[in-house]
């Protein structure tokens, strides 16, 4: 018998043993990775869920997506999921996923990586890689510094925030990463926290069924660095927190939806638009300026 | 004041049913699936797992509405939920507006 | 097996060592380009862009060098032939994902048309010291093949052998031209499809769960590919990783990672070896020279012959892997090697190193800019017969 912290007094349940449960996202995830490393309370487990439960409504072939994350706590991700996936290098996972997908336009590449690797330092291939509208759909988790380095000041840690490089609190104006993305040509935008997880998912579905590039920003809560040293609480806390203060505002105007400390987060889907990719633009322009001269690049071929 | 008065035909009215499924072990006792169900099925437990976490306790069984949310929220896909006989619901708990709280 | 056709200009053409680069890569199979550009590599990249829509193959041009490099990795991972091309500071900043090409095992060509350095130094103007950081210029421990071509010709040919290496080996290979070789016009000649020698990709076809990206047998059988998309549900981590490609963070799996990078090229040495010997046999003094500077070594030791002198020459096709044994038997067969190279002495250590005091090594250093006066290396040929 044992007491549940509400007072309850339960039926002592008899655990059924790892190897008899399968959960249903199983045959999406490295089960034999798993525990992932991942604290507890941390948000990006939550989002890895979302992905899977987001891919899984795409009907996409699991065999045709493969996820390319960065170095990073969020940079993880793509060693737990059951797709052809890369962890590449800090910064680069968008130019890799980029040489991936032009290589192979058959498949649908994913990245899933933090603020610090996709905005900082791979902050230039992100603008150009939706400049050109490589078919990417690009998950950036944002929880507001550089965890997996401990706790540093990041390109979206908001003014005041307190990191391990700004014990004093941040004093740098953090990047909106929306608009970030829209004005730089993404053709889907949209925010989401780590607690919006059906919505997120949703978004990821269109996200992944949209040829372009497409841009998702999760809110995503580290407790072990940023909750902690702000003295936020748990992960709970920062969930419970998004819950009072997110604002679901679909079209919202991105210039408008800055994320200061604490302070209210507007979510929701901003951008939606259609135009051509990178590969549909080329193959249509060269085959216009070459005519039969033209050969389309067909995949990676015997040699 | 609400009148509450149970439907005569509420035998033919049947709610989703869902059977939860915890990996005990696998759990990092969050409490994201315990805080966000919405029928208040679960409850942390007082001791603890093969790790030092405390993990959920099903203490509401017959009120999960299979709602899948504790299973997509969990952050170690700790917990899951497989459909269950749909459940017909008792008249009390019709009068009593049914669960703890709509989530 | 046997080019496809449709990427083989062959026939007879007088163009300069960027352009034969081009067409060499294009005749290999290479059908994925990224680059940035960059004087002295740009027409490399200029060739290809205007080859490739009608090859069959995808140019892009990415931001940057860090950007360039990152897309070939992920474009030999889709399972194409891909390649690079840099020069001065773009090497540096391809220095990095070069690292890992190398950790991934990663099977691309990396062309770097040498210029003066450091920093931006001389754009227009050759060099050939980027030698070591071809060698150990990203971070850790692992070793490289790099290749240096001395003619418009071999420009071509090479490119080709790069590629072939590229893929025996899984590894990236360095293709360490300068800029007076990439500049100079000559005639080329591009053999007919049937007759050039491209070695295709190793893909796994076994079954899906018994596929291991990675095989660290020490030997040189590198574990074969598989495309990304066919179903492998590969993982692969620029993290110490085990053979299903898995990180594990430990020393026992660092040794085994890291021992395979550096054994499957330093125990292949002979295997992998270009060199070029001439009167070697008997010489009191050898020459060793690579890309230009094996060509201007050519005038020096005509004049010593003519002066009565006996000397021989040794040319590096390959630099990386070093051929130290072979170094070490002439060592001990001459008094003397001549180390003629634009940079202020990077592989005249190596020699000094493998000929361990059995045989002088003199350095002819060059800064940069130029080619050096024939006049320098019939000198150090002179101190070295004396
Ligand atoms: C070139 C390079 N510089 C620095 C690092 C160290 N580093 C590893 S992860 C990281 C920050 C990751 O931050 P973010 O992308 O936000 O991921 P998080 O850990 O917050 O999920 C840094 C700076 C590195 N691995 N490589
Ligand atoms: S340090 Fe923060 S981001 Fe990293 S796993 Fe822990 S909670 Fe998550
Ligand atoms: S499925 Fe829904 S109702 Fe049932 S336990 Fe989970 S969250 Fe609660
Ligand atoms: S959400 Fe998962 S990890 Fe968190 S308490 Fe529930 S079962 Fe445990
Ligand atoms: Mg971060």
């Amino acid at each position: 018998m044992s007491k549940t912290t509400t007072g309850f007094t339960n039926k002592l349940e008899i655990p059924t043993p790892r190897e008899k449960l399968h959960h249903p996202m199983d045959r999406y995830l490295r089960t034999e990775r798993f525990p992932h490393i991942w604290c507890a309370t941390c948000g990006i487990g939550t989002i890895l869920t979302a992905f899977i439960s987001g891919l899984e409504k795409s009907g996409l072939e699991q065999e045709k997506v493969a996820v390319v994350s960065g170095i990073g706590c969020s940079g993880r991700a793509a060693g737990y999921l059951r797709l052809d996936s890369f962890h590449t290098t800090h910064g680069r996972a968008i130019p890799f996923a980029t040489g991936l997908s032009l290589g192979n336009p058959e498949l649908k590449v994913v990245v899933i990586s933090g603020d610090g690797d996709l905005v900082a330092i791979g902050g230039n291939h992100l603008i150009h890689a939706a400049r050109r509208n490589i078919d990417l759909t690009i998950i950036c988790i944002n929880n507001f510094n550089y965890a997996m380095t401990g706790g540093q000041a990041g390109p979206t840690t908001p003014i005041e925030a307190n990191a391990s490089t700004a014990p004093y609190g941040c004093y740098e104006f953090p990047f909106n990463l929306p608009f970030l993305a829209e004005s730089s040509g993404a053709v889907y935008v949209a925010r989401w926290t780590a607690l919006h997880i059906r919505r997120l998912a949703k978004s990821i579905t269109e996200a992944l069924l949209k040829p372009g590039f497409s841009f998702i920003e999760v809110i995503c809560p580290c407790s072990t660095l940023y909750a902690r040293r702000n003295r936020l609480g748990t992960g709970l806390d920062l969930m419970k927190f998004y819950h009072d203060n997110a604002l679901i505002k679909h079209g919202a105007d991105t210039r408008e939806i800055d994320i200061r400390y604490q302070d209210q987060i507007v979510v929701g889907k901003f951008v939606d638009k259609d135009k051509p990719t990178f590969l549909q633009k080329r193959d249509k322009f060269l085959r216009e300026k070459l005519g039969e001269k033209f050969i389309p690049y067909k995949g990676p071929q015997p040699i | 004041m609400t009148y509450w008065r149970v439907p005569l035909d509420l035998d033919q009215v049947e709610i989703p049913h869902g059977n939860i499924q915890i990996i005990v072990n696998q759990c990092k006792g969050c409490g994201f699936c315990v805080e966000y169900c919405p029928k208040s099925v679960l409850a942390m437990s007082t001791d603890f797992n093969r790790k030092g976490y405390h993990y959920p306790n099903i203490v509401k069984r017959n009120l999960c509405v299979n709602c899948n949310l504790c299973e997509i929220i969990c952050p170690e896909f700790a917990i899951f939920v497989t459909d269950d006989k749909p459940r017909h619901p008792d008249p009390e708990e019709v009068l009593k507006g049914g669960g703890n709280h709509e989530g | 097996m046997k080019a496809d056709p449709i990427g083989v200009a062959t026939g007879n053409h007088y163009i300069d060592g960027d352009h034969a680069c081009a067409e060499g890569a294009i005749a290999a199979g290479c059908r994925f380009f990224a680059g940035y550009p960059i004087t002295p590599s740009t027409e490399v990249a200029e060739r290809i862009a205007e080859r490739f829509p009608k090859v069959g193959g995808l140019f892009i041009q990415m931001e940057d060098e860090l950007a360039s490099m990152a897309a070939i990795i992920g474009a030999a991972w889709s399972g194409s032939k891909a390649m690079t091309v840099t020069s001065g500071p773009g090497f540096s900043l391809m220095m990095e994902n070069l690292g890992l090409a190398t950790m991934l095992e990663t099977p691309c060509v990396l062309v770097n048309v040498q210029r003066g350095g450091p920093s931006t130094g001389l754009p227009t103007l050759t060099g050939q010291a980027d030698m070591m950081q071809a060698r150990w210029g990203s971070h850790g421990d692992y070793e490289i093949i790099a290749l240096s071509p001395n003619s418009p010709q071999e420009c071509f040919d090479l490119t080709v052998t790069a590629f072939n290496l590229a893929e025996t080996w899984r590894v990236p290979v360095l293709f360490m031209m300068d800029e007076c070789v990439g500049h100079m016009t000559e005639k080329v000649v591009i053999p007919e499809a049937g007759e050039l020698n491209v070695i295709p990709r190793k893909f796994f076809r076994g079954k899906k769960d018994s596929y291991r990206p990675f095989s660290f047998n020490g030997s040189d059988k590198t574990a074969p590919m598989i495309k990304t998309g066919d179903g492998y549900f590969i993982h692969i981590t620029g993290l110490t990783h085990d053979e299903r490609g898995y990180p594990v963070i430990n020393a026992e799996a660092q040794d085994k990672n890291v021992r395979h990078l550096v054994d499957k090229i330093r125990n292949n040495e002979e295997k992998i070896r270009l060199i070029e010997e001439e009167g070697v046999e008997d010489a009191d003094v050898i020459v060793i020279a690579y890309g230009i500077s094996s060509r201007v070594a050519l005038k020096a030791v005509n004049d010593a012959r003519n002066k009565g002198l006996k000397v021989g020459t040794l040319r590096l096709i390959t630099v990386w892997p070093f051929p130290e044994k072979r170094i070490r038997e002439l060592a001990s067969t001459t008094r003397a090697f001549v180390v003629p190279e634009i940079n202020m002495g990077q592989i005249s250590l190596e020699v000094e190193r493998a000929s361990r005091g059995r045989a002088k090594t003199l350095p002819v250093p060059h800064a940069g800019g130029w080619v050096h006066d024939p006049n320098d290396i019939l000198k150090a040929i002179e101190e070295g017969a004396a």
